[in-house]
């Protein structure tokens, strides 16, 4: 069986790497994909926790399931966004809307 | 009981109020002012129906005195289980006395206003104010409760505050209702301290013994402050009544239309003082006898100052506003001699009480009911005068007796009957007061007849210089004078209606109405005093005759020039005005006016300053963090989020 630390290890740097594109990244897409790889170590993180803490029951593993789903939605608004903010802009980079703050 | 229609009273003056002030630009001159007519006739005609009803339809009660109605009591705030504070209409001898007074005098002021104001601008502003007035002292005299009788008190000023400054586009009538204002606002706010330590020690508001059988020993339980309370009450009663040295705003207020201070400082507001303490009378006798002899002591100070300015004054409406004010002292004179029953310390209900102790209550009464009428009808002759001549002074006038006879014959009985020749009402109720004066001290009675001969003399001062003496018209006739003559119908009209009642009012029953006791008795009048005060007010008129009746003046010239110095202060009113203006700005606005507003503007506005200011600071200084940058953002949010968990996983 794989061990519990190399599991934790994988979804801790996913979740740096991630971090890491979303900060340094100033493509709306590439962020977007940023958060997408944050998102992905948490579902790892139930999936995890609910085998060594609880195993035989399912509520993690359904509660990644519901996440997964909720980022699928997520994501279908952020791309509505972002192609709007490509419309009124005509730039995909985050500092073009920079302009919306007071 | 049959006074369900009494609220009228108090309604329709409220109505006409309401219409003429807010559709009265509207309407005609004519319409509004027979509107605010109308209304008066009618409450005039309620008002008389409620005093036959009161006095002769219904009559005494079994126990012998009128009783007090309360026709109705309204529960408006409620402070405790004991202390509520109520709205009604109350009935008692005093308060039906006044329902008359009030209503005669304005209804004859309003039907006067007709030919006084004809044509001025806002005239239907001018009659919506006597209506507010008019309602204001009705509701003062009916109050059931200190509180309602506040609060129509206050009501009553700020309509005295617009009636004095009608003629606002002038700067002395503005300057003259604003120190009205504040004068006896400033007396009122020791009324208000008075009501808020009688009731916090008795726990009611309520006054009125007859009406109110547990209240007496709710009084007893609170004698030690009582004395205090009526006092404070008291100094808001000289300040509407114009005692000396609350006095000052009276004689400006004649900068206000002269029918106004015909019915307001004349006849009916100035003597809301007089009614307050009549109406706290028995409290006053049985629990602060002394504090009422100092009303006296007050009050005889200030009619003797009054009677000594209005000798000298040469506006003829100041010398009525003088002669008001002396008058007002005259009736509360009367009030403050009251003794206790030496008995019972107590008012005492036997006849004999009624006749010797209490004297003064019915003399101050029926002196307050007889000084209204002939009082309005001098204010309004003056009125009629001041139209025929357009000015107040005396140099414009003289002579006048042959072009305006019916203002000169009405003048002249008012004068006679307010000089206390018989048969006029004045002798009658001066005469009372005199013997109750006599009753407490002979010095007093001593006094007062001074004062009253002094009446007569201004008086007939005034009488000369107006209707005798060089006539204007006639030496400037070829400077193109402005011919005097008669006044229209409805201007001459209440003067003779009012002239007709002070020659016959003295003779009413007044000690069978009114009384200390509510006990009748029959007045007897006492020949000793009685015959001393007329030979004393007939030496003055005949110094007066001697004095100014001619063309030409030489004992006054003469008499004004060997006391120059008295004459002036006489003339500037005793400086009176330069004290309280050297009190007001030298020391009040100087030494505590102004460290207060120091204090204010450093120190409170200077704290609230400093937090807005370090808050504006603070924001200015975080405000660049907020970069818009969501990256910057997710920085600090993920650097907060592993402080937190070390704080957690190391610290706890």
């Amino acid at each position: 069986m794989i061990p519990v630390e190399l599991l934790l290890g994988l979804s801790t740097v996913l979740f740096f790497i991630g971090f890491f594109g979303f900060v340094t990244r100033r493509n709306l897409i590439a962020m977007l994909i940023s958060i997408e790889l944050v998102l992905n170590s948490v579902d790892i993180n139930f999936a995890v926790f609910n085998r060594i803490l609880h195993p035989g029951e399912l509520e993690g593993f359904y509660f990644s399931l519901f996440s997964i789903g909720i980022n699928a939605a997520e994501t279908a608004v952020a791309i509505a966004i972002i192609l709007n903010v490509y419309r009124r802009f005509h730039s995909d980079q985050v500092n073009s809307i920079e302009n919306m703050k007071l | 009981m049959e006074y369900n229609f009494v609220f009228l009273i108090l309604l329709l003056p409220a109505l006409s109020f309401l219409v003429l002030g807010l559709a009265g630009m509207k309407m005609p001159h004519k319409v509004a002012g027979a509107i605010g007519t109308v209304v008066l006739g009618t409450i005039f005609c309620l008002s008389i129906y409620t005093a036959y009803e009161y006095f002769i339809g219904q009559g005494r009660g079994a126990d012998g005195l009128y009783p007090h109605v309360t026709a109705f009591n309204l529960t408006w705030l409620k402070f405790s289980e004991l202390l509520t504070f109520n709205l009604g209409f109350r009935l008692s001898p005093i308060s039906v006395m006044m329902l008359v007074v009030i209503t005669t005098v304005s209804l004859m002021v309003h039907i006067y206003s007709f030919g006084y104001m004809h044509g001025e601008k806002g005239f239907q502003r001018y009659y919506a104010y006597l209506s507010l007035f008019t309602m204001s002292m009705l509701g003062l005299v009916v109050a059931t409760n200190i509180f309602q009788m506040y609060l129509f008190w206050e009501l009553v000023g700020v309509s005295s505050y617009l009636l004095i400054g009608f003629y606002y586009p002038q700067g002395a009538a503005v300057a003259a209702s604003k120190k009205a204002f504040i004068v006896t606002r400033f007396a009122d706010l020791f009324f208000l301290i008075g009501i808020l330590i009688y009731s916090f020690y008795v726990g009611t508001f309520n006054y009125d013994l007859h009406a109110m059988p547990t209240l007496h020993e709710q009084v007893a339980g609170a004698a030690v402050m009582l004395p205090v309370a009526l006092f404070f009450m008291f100094i808001g009663g000289a300040g509407k009544s114009a005692m000396f040295p609350l006095h000052i705003w009276l004689p400006d207020a004649m900068e206000g239309p002269t029918p106004v201070s015909a019915l307001i400082h004349a006849a009916t507001m100035v003597v809301a003082g007089v009614f307050l303490v009549a109406s706290l009378f028995p409290i006053f006798v049985e629990f602060a006898p002394e504090q009422l002899h100092w009303i006296a002591y007050i009050a005889a100070f200030t009619a003797f100052y009054a009677a000594a300015v209005a000798c000298v004054q040469s506006d003829i409406k100041r010398v009525l506003a003088f002669s008001t004010i002396s008058q007002i002292g005259f009736m509360l004179v009367a009030l403050g001699v009251c003794l206790p029953d030496p008995h019972t310390g107590a008012v005492a209900m036997t006849e004999e009480y009624a006749d010797v102790q209490g004297l003064g209550y019915m003399a101050g009464m029926f002196h307050l009911f007889t000084h209204a009428m002939f009082k309005a009808c001098l204010f309004l002759g003056a009125g009629c005068i001041i139209h025929a001549v357009h000015s107040n002074e005396k140099e414009y006038m003289g002579g006048l007796r042959k072009y305006m006879p019916i203002t000169h014959i009405t003048f002249l009985i008012s004068c006679l009957a307010i000089a206390g020749i018989p048969p006029f009402s004045g002798f009658f109720s001066k005469d009372e007061i005199l013997v109750a004066c006599y009753n407490f001290s002979p010095v007093m009675g001593a006094v007062m007849s001074g004062i009253a001969m002094m009446t007569a003399f201004y008086m007939f001062r005034l009488y000369y210089v107006i209707f005798w003496g060089k006539s204007y018209y006639e030496t400037h006739i070829n400077e193109g004078a402005h011919k005097p003559h008669e006044a229209p119908l409805t201007m001459t009209f209440p003067l003779i209606f009012l002239s007709i009642i002070t020659i016959t009012c003295g003779f009413l029953p007044f000690g069978e109405l009114i009384s200390a006791n509510g006990i009748g008795f029959h007045t007897h009048i006492n020949w000793t005093v009685a015959g001393t005060s007329v030979a004393l007010a007939i030496i003055g008129i005949v110094a007066a005759t001697l004095m100014y009746k001619n063309e030409e003046t030489p004992v006054a010239d003469k008499l004004a020039k060997t006391f120059p110095t008295l004459h002036r202060a006489a003339y500037k009113r005793f400086y009176m005005d330069e004290v309280w203006q050297y009190v007001t700005h030298r020391i009040i606005f100087r030494l505590i006016s102004k460290p207060i507003a120091w204090f204010d503007r450093h120190v409170i506005d200077g704290t609230f300053d400093f937090l807005a200011w370090g808050s504006n600071e603070a924001g200015e200084s975080i405000r660049p963090w907020q970069s818009g940058d969501v990256r910057h953002y997710a920085i600090w949010f993920l650097s907060g989020a592993v402080a937190l968990t070390l704080v957690l996983l190391y610290m706890l």
